[in-house]
């Protein structure tokens, strides 16, 4: 037993981290994007959960600090997720090569649905880096008026669509991985594991199909917003008949 | 019904012992017969067309593992496939991860060798045997539970249809974590979950797995790899605790 190095308790925890961290920013993520669609229903609705992230309901005044918090935290995730994760990409070209050989001649389903997985995860690097910054640095600016502005005006509705697409169809395939890898959700019979997958599958896909088109939809409405003129640049929603 | 279809067979040939040998695709057309398997059009292939083919069988019925190939691009073995279910363009090429040893015939044996060494898979006990007295019982459940993974023919198409292996080399493939999984539940094995993880506690072994299933969907007998995999890497993370 000795002939090799002791395996010490580490490579354990990395394991655990990643998926720890994977499906702590799967869950955030699919809160957020509820939150976010509240301009849907209204500018009003939207407006009262933005003050009620900024604590305004429990402390009588807004402190946007809270959201320059909360994106400093799911940064800090991103990072350790990202960290454990790089572990699994491909570290140079023959092993790249070497995937996409064996996946092109394969032709499976799971095998691919990775592949989607680490482009989408490298893509997040960049994307999800922009967005947190803002955040962090502007949290005050988060609001029917302002994030239109931000979204149409300040142009960063392109980089928002490609965060949207790469955030949920990551958090989507990553969710139905993590499941298979722990087993969780696994029939008695082993003979329905292969049925009980293609049924993961199917609500994985619809999951995504929902997510995408309530990101895209509120997305749009933002951006009607902001195209519209109904505000001057700088200006701040405020319900009608409420107290400026 | 597909009877007497002419079956075009794209075999991808090379051997690595002949001189200037060159990897390239050969053609071999033959008439499909009823209940026709590969292993019976390959059999035709050298008997009238090719007498330099190389491909390994043995029991012609999936219980030694032998003729695995790529068929199509999986895994799978020829003796259980029937060329009915296939198109009439079929390609064959070797399993990847194995020394080749010509065509289609692969050393999957000094493999399998290097990873049951590696992992040591057989019982490991304190207990000096005795071959005189009657060997202690077993539920049947469990035997069973144990004869069921022990299905396994070492026949290496979960190697082949694994996406972690072909980048990383060192990885055990569900073969090796299969046969963990295996002298786990045997209650005559002494070794304790810590003494495992020395074993398959990094990233050369189940924590090295990146679930992709290959391994589960191309396994010819079946075996609940998927779940035995999740399983063993429930118990070894434990031991990170």
């Amino acid at each position: 037993m000795d002939r090799r190095e002791r395996i010490g308790k580490t490579p354990a925890r990395l394991d655990f981290l990643q998926s720890f961290t994977g499906i702590a920013l799967a869950l955030f993520i699919s809160f957020h994007l509820l939150f976010e669609s509240s301009i849907l229903i209204s500018k009003e609705a939207m407006y009262t959960l933005t003050q009620f992230f900024e604590g305004y309901y429990f402390f009588g005044q807004k402190y946007p600090l809270i959201i320059s918090a909360l994106a400093a935290f799911i940064l800090l995730l991103i990072v350790v997720h990202a960290s454990v994760a790089l572990r699994k990409f491909p570290a140079s070209y023959r092993q790249y090569r070497a995937f996409k050989t064996h996946m092109t001649r394969m032709n499976h389903h799971d095998t691919s649905l990775w592949a989607i997985q680490v482009s989408t995860g490298f893509a997040m690097f960049f994307l999800a880096s922009i967005h947190l910054y803002t955040m962090i640095t502007l949290p005050d600016q988060i609001g029917p008026y302002a994030s239109s502005e931000r979204i149409a005006l300040d142009m960063m509705w392109p980089m928002y669509l490609l965060l949207l697409f790469a955030v949920v169809v990551h958090a989507g395939i990553g969710v139905y991985r993590l499941i298979l890898k722990w087993g969780f959700f696994e029939p008695k019979n082993p003979k329905a594991l292969h049925t009980r997958r293609a049924l993961l599958r199917s609500i994985m896909y619809f999951v995504i199909t929902f997510y995408l088109v309530l990101g895209v939809a509120s997305l749009g409405r933002y951006m009607v917003i902001g195209y519209s003129g109904e505000f001057a640049p700088g200006e701040r929603y405020h319900p009608q008949g409420a107290a400026q | 019904m597909s009877e007497g279809r002419t079956l075009h067979v794209h075999i991808l040939r090379f051997d690595p012992h002949l001189k200037d040998d060159k990897p390239r695709i050969e053609t071999f057309e033959l008439r499909e017969a009823p209940g026709m398997t590969l292993y019976i059009a390959l059999n035709d292939i050298r008997k009238y067309l090719d007498n330099s083919l190389k491909f390994d069988f043995v029991c012609r019925a999936g219980i030694c593992g032998s003729c695995a190939m790529l068929i199509n691009g999986r895994p799978g073995l020829a003796c259980r496939t029937l060329t009915s279910k296939l198109d009439a363009h079929i390609s064959l090429a070797p399993l990847p991860v194995f020394e080749l040893i010509g065509d289609l015939s692969v050393h999957t044996g000094n493999w399998m060798r290097g990873m049951s060494e590696r992992l040591e898979t057989w019982i490991h006990t304190q207990k000096a045997p005795d071959i005189d007295r009657m060997e202690e019982r077993m539920e049947p459940e469990l035997a069973e539970a144990i004869y069921e993974l022990d299905r396994c023919i070492e026949c290496g198409c979960c190697i082949a249809g694994c996406g972690t292996i072909q980048m990383r080399e060192s990885f055990v493939g569900a073969v090796g974590l299969n046969k963990i999984a295996r002298y786990r539940l045997d209650p005559r094995d002494e070794r304790s979950d810590a003494q495992l993880y020395q074993l398959i506690g990094d990233e050369d072994g189940v924590f090295g797995c990146m679930s992709l299933l290959g391994c589960a969907d191309v396994c010819p007998k079946e075996l609940p790899l998927q779940s035995q995999i999740a399983y063993l890497r429930r118990k070894m993370v434990q031991i990170g605790k």
